[in-house]
């Protein structure tokens, strides 16, 4: 099956929404498109108890007196030449457009520690999400771990779902956090959103320069050690949500051909002002041109979204809000940079690829992801290297790189479906 | 999903019930905390909760390998964890 669009928008996260609703009102007839079920992306979420944000509710409510037409439960798997290939639960899909807006969003870094691969250890976005989709954690003693904002957004949406929040370690050091909540007046939503956050957490401890060192149990959780000034202490409890911010998703950009800014530990997909990446007709909004918050996703989304419908003026107007944005992102990056000893926790003996379980040990003497998959098969399961390359790139040993298709573990009629002309080398073992 | 907003399916044979809009891996994780086992046969469960680690693959109607996080829970479907 084919289907054909003016404009393809990958991604129904706020940047996503922004495109197809920018697009469309220029007449476009427009394709969105998102491996989830519902539309939101990460921060707005589908909440079974709370619904959508009013914010979200607002932009679909724009989108459905649009000519957007909207694909849910497609996940693009492999792309060729001004064309993606999507597979659904029941099928494949080729799309064809004659212009893209990926807006692909990110995903939580995950660095390894001992005992994190146990049950009942998750993200802190992560067990977020897990909540909102009906995730059993009332009553349940909830460690909230890592760094950034997104600890206290997540420890809230537990809260809510009637988790006992133990505390909040946040690795970044006191002064670096006042530091960063003294520049905060300067963007007023923010403070009011830290204002609410705050009531929501009231009694729930907030440590700092404070982290997780490892996590114990026989099958399950049981208790983490956690460290801090005053050295490392137990703690009992049933589930660990732990991230250390989050990794722009690049790999179906890099995978069209677009070029990526690699001059950070993650790469993020490099763009013009007018939103447009190397490659022409496709254009990148949100997280993945660089981790930058929900603000800036939204209006990078409508930017990107008017540009692929050829309406630079509407783009145009909006290059100042999207400056003071990307000023936040600098100011957020600086203050919760990743302490050194994180890097360090994982043993030689623990998980860092766990879908084909690599210890870190087997990679000593690697100096390439290349040559160190092919000899330990590290980064060839499932998750295709998002986590353990995202995780082996931020303790320095080797870059992530080397995408190719298809992006997710795909059905093998999908792909002779598809006819995408894929070199047959560059088709993986497909045994999912 | 029924009148009552809650959606009916079985979980290794077990019958769950879940509040209508959550996913497989709410389901799921009221029967057990393992979802798969690794390659070195470690117990494993869901980690990122947004369909990236895999960590979650369950079987759902007799088919393999299904990331029960991004699936929405649907009535009457069979689950299976430990493939
Ligand atoms: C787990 C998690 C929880 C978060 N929670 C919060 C929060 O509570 N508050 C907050 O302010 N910020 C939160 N964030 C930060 C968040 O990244 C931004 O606030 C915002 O969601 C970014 O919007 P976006 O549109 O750029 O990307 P996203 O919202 O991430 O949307 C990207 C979308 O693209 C889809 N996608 C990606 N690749 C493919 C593919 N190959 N095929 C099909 N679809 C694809 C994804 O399924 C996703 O829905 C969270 C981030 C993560 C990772
Ligand atoms: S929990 Fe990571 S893919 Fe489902």
């Amino acid at each position: 099956m084919t289907e054909r669009y003016d404009v393809l928008v990958v991604g129904a996260g706020p940047a996503g929404l922004a495109a197809a609703q920018a697009a469309a009102s220029h007449g476009a007839r427009v394709g969105l498109l998102d491996a989830q079920a519902r539309h939101g992306g990460q921060v707005w979420r589908h909440d079974v108890r709370r619904g959508a944000p009013r914010a979200a509710r607002k932009a679909l409510d724009a989108l459905a007196r649009r000519r957007v037409e909207w694909l849910p439960q497609h996940q693009i798997v492999a792309a060729g030449r001004r064309t993606l290939l999507a597979e659904t639960p029941q099928t494949a899909v080729r799309l064809v457009f004659g212009a893209l807006v990926l807006a692909t969003g990110a995903r939580e870094l995950l660095l390894p520690f001992p005992g994190w691969t146990l049950p009942g250890v998750t993200g802190a976005g992560g067990l977020q999400a897990l909540a909102k989709q009906g995730w059993p954690v009332a009553g349940k003693r909830v460690a909230v771990a890592g760094s950034g904002p997104l600890l206290l957004a997540a420890a809230a949406t537990l809260r809510r779902h009637g988790a006992h929040v133990l505390g909040i370690h946040e690795q970044a050091p006191a002064t670096a956090v006042s530091a960063f909540a003294r520049q905060l007046w300067r963007w007023p939503a923010r403070v009011a959103q830290a204002a609410a956050l705050r009531a929501t957490l009231a009694g729930v401890p907030y440590r700092f320069g404070s982290f997780v060192r490892a996590a114990h149990g026989i099958d399950a959780l049981e208790g983490i050690d956690i460290e801090d000034a005053h050295g490392s202490r137990r703690i009992a409890c049933d589930m660990l949500a732990v991230g250390y911010g989050l990794v722009p998703n690049v790999e179906l950009a890099a995978l069209l051909g677009c070029a990526t800014d690699d001059a950070g530990t993650h790469p993020r997909v490099q763009v013009d002002r007018m939103l447009r990446t190397s490659v022409a007709n496709i254009y990148a909004a949100g997280e993945l041109c660089g981790v930058g918050g929900l603000a800036a996703a939204r209006i990078e989304g409508a930017i990107a979204g008017h540009v692929a419908a050829g309406a630079i003026a509407a783009a145009t107007d909006l290059l100042p809000a999207r400056e003071r944005e990307r000023r936040f992102a600098r100011l957020l990056a600086r203050h919760f940079a990743l302490d050194a000893r994180l890097r360090a926790l994982a043993d030689g003996d623990t998980v860092v690829c766990r879908c084909e379980d690599v210890a870190l040990a087997a990679l000593d003497g690697f100096d390439d992801a290349r040559a160190a998959k092919l000899a330990t098969r590290c980064g060839m399961g499932a998750c295709q290297g998002r986590v353990c390359g995202s995780a082996l790139a931020e303790l320095g040993r080797f870059p992530r790189g080397g995408f190719r298709p298809p992006l997710f573990p795909a059905r093998l009629a999908s792909l002779a479906a598809a006819d995408l002309s894929l070199p047959d080398s560059s088709i993986p073992d497909l045994s999912t | 999903m029924n009148a009552a907003g809650v959606v009916r399916l079985s979980v290794d044979g077990e019958p769950v019930a879940v509040p209508a809009g959550s996913s497989v891996a709410a389901a799921v994780a009221r029967v057990t905390t393992r979802f798969r086992r690794s390659v070195r046969g470690e117990p494993r469960a869901p980690v990122c909760g947004m369909g990236v680690c895999f960590e979650c693959r369950v079987r759902i109607d007799g088919v393999p390998h299904q990331r029960a996080c991004i699936t929405p829970a649907r009535d009457g479907m069979q689950v299976n964890t430990d493939d």
